[in-house]
């Protein structure tokens, strides 16, 4: 089942190309559907129904003075939003999407890259990607940029540790850390939703905190800071990290899918896995739009209330999720 | 009041409700919300019914404005140039807009009643020298782009200075 370098590459280049696509519509997606929510338009003026709208502001991004701050250390300054975008990016490589196809002599996977210990691989990435939005913050030499990445920084390390542990049941239950095979396991047997519903809500809130999205949005809290850690940064970095937030997003939702949702995998039927990204997409787009749902509906948290609920709801929820379920799973053997 | 997760829940259908509602936003280029009557927007300039100017080229508007944005020359009337039935009238009368806070107290100020703030309120320009209004641009008919609202729906009366120019 191996198939030849240059298919990888091709399929690395239409995967990253649909994510950055899907990530333009998704900015327009939410505006639009927030708007709705609150009983605006939202944007209409680009376009028809402001379908251009993600290419106005691109361009606006791409043109738009990169202002850098004479204090600002280069390297790293540089460096934070392209270290923060790639890894978000990079970690799409490993989500499966589709079964795998037969296309005249070759075959062909449902998977950029298929590592046996994916769902490690991810989390590494996630932590690295962190590095992009502390190291961004400091290297600014701004005193907000840093109280902005030092919020940050607590957040997303707090959150991270109760995003680990609600996927360690699911883990346990699929017995491997290949997304491929997590997938595989679902097609027959109950998705991992239903044995795992604490997992994944667990998975869920602390996905949204990993993202820094409302109702936890607090390193950017619009009406409250400047902007957080990305304060001094403008133009297509600034663009960057935008980019690096809703990437985040988009993947998170797809390893929500891939371990909880059965991935690819339309319910009950297998006589249409062939379109697998199909219903791959669908779902991302059910969980994107619950992502925006939350964020119009709840108000942002206080700062300690984040870390008491990080702290002392999520992670010992998810630290007897993932116990009970080792026993459970012990037991069943 | 229910228990706090359950008004949460509750917030997220009012939320989902909401987006099959009618937007209230008024699309402002092609539907313009029509002005109050008394709306005070870009000046006018006055003729009497026999083509005569109505300002004598007094100034009483330029020393009432306080934002200094009028300014009028005035020069004698001539048997041979006669513009307003006055003994002189503004040679130039220029307005700044850019300058002007649109307070109407050019208009309390006329005695001729020659000057009134009308409803015109798209006023922007590319260029800040184009917010410099003069007497030919004031006089001029303008281009009706604004709604008004009918007077009649509102029980504030419209003063003298107004109805009557």
């Amino acid at each position: 089942m191996s198939e030849p370098w240059w298919v990888s590459v091709i399929k690395a280049l239409v995967i990253i190309n649909l994510v950055l696509l899907t990530f333009a519509y998704t900015t327009l997606l939410e505006r639009k559907l927030l708007a709705r929510m609150q009983l605006r338009f939202g944007p209409n003026r680009a376009g028809p129904y402001g379908l251009l709208q993600p290419i106005a502001d691109l361009v606006k991004l791409v043109r738009k003075e990169s202002f850098f701050p004479t204090a600002a250390i280069d390297a790293p300054y540089i460096l934070a939003p392209v270290v923060s975008a790639f890894t978000a990016l990079a970690a799409f490589a490993v989500i499966p999407f589709g079964n795998g196809w037969n296309i005249w002599r070759y075959h062909v996977n449902g998977v950029v890259a298929n590592v046996p210990i994916s769902l490690i691989l991810i989390f590494a990435l996630g932590s690295i990607g962190i590095y992009g939005f502390i190291v961004g913050g400091w290297a600014s030499e701004s005193k907000y940029s840093l109280l902005g990445s030092m919020r940050t920084c607590a957040q997303l390390v707090s959150y991270e540790v109760s995003l680990a542990l609600s996927v360690l049941g699911v883990v346990i239950t699929a017995g491997s850390l290949s997304l491929v095979q997590i997938v595989h396991n679902q097609a027959h047997s109950l998705w991992y939703v239903v044995p795992q519903a604490v997992g994944f809500l667990v998975f869920l809130i602390s996905g949204v905190a990993e993202t820094s999205r409302a109702p936890f949005d607090l390193p950017e809290a619009e009406q409250e800071l400047v902007a957080g850690y990305h304060t001094e940064y403008s133009g297509m970095r600034w663009g960057l990290f935008q980019m690096a937030e809703y990437v985040n997003m988009i993947t998170l939702s797809g390893l929500a899918i891939t371990l909880f949702l059965g991935g690819w995998h339309f319910p009950f039927a297998h006589g249409v896995d062939f379109l697998g990204p199909l219903w791959f997409f669908v779902k991302l787009l059910a969980l994107l739009f619950a992502f925006i749902w939350l964020r119009a509906t709840l108000p942002r948290l206080r700062y300690d209330q984040l870390m008491s609920f990080g702290w002392k709801i999520l992670l010992p929820v998810a630290t007897v999720n993932a116990l009970v379920t080792a026993l459970v799973v012990v037991w069943a053997n | 009041m229910s228990p706090q997760p359950v008004d949460t829940l509750k917030g997220f259908g009012v939320t989902f409700k909401q987006i099959f509602k009618k937007p209230l936003t008024q699309q402002y280029p092609e539907f313009k919300r029509p002005v109050y009557p008394r709306f005070r927007g870009r000046h006018r300039l006055w003729r009497h019914e026999n083509g005569l100017e109505k300002c004598v080229g007094c100034s009483l508007c330029a020393a009432a404005c306080p934002a200094d944005c009028i300014r009028v020359v005035a020069a004698e009337n001539t048997p041979e140039n006669r513009v307003s039935p006055g003994e002189r009238y503004a040679r130039i009368y220029e307005i700044n807009l850019s300058r002007c806070i649109f307070c109407g107290y050019c208009e309390l100020a006329c005695p001729f009643d020659a000057i009134t703030l009308g409803n015109e309120y798209e006023l922007a320009e590319y260029d800040r020298d184009d917010q410099i209004y003069t007497k030919d641009m004031l006089l001029a008919e303008p281009i009706k782009r604004v709604p008004v609202a009918d007077a009649e729906l509102y029980d504030t009366p419209i003063p003298y200075y107004r109805a009557h120019s």
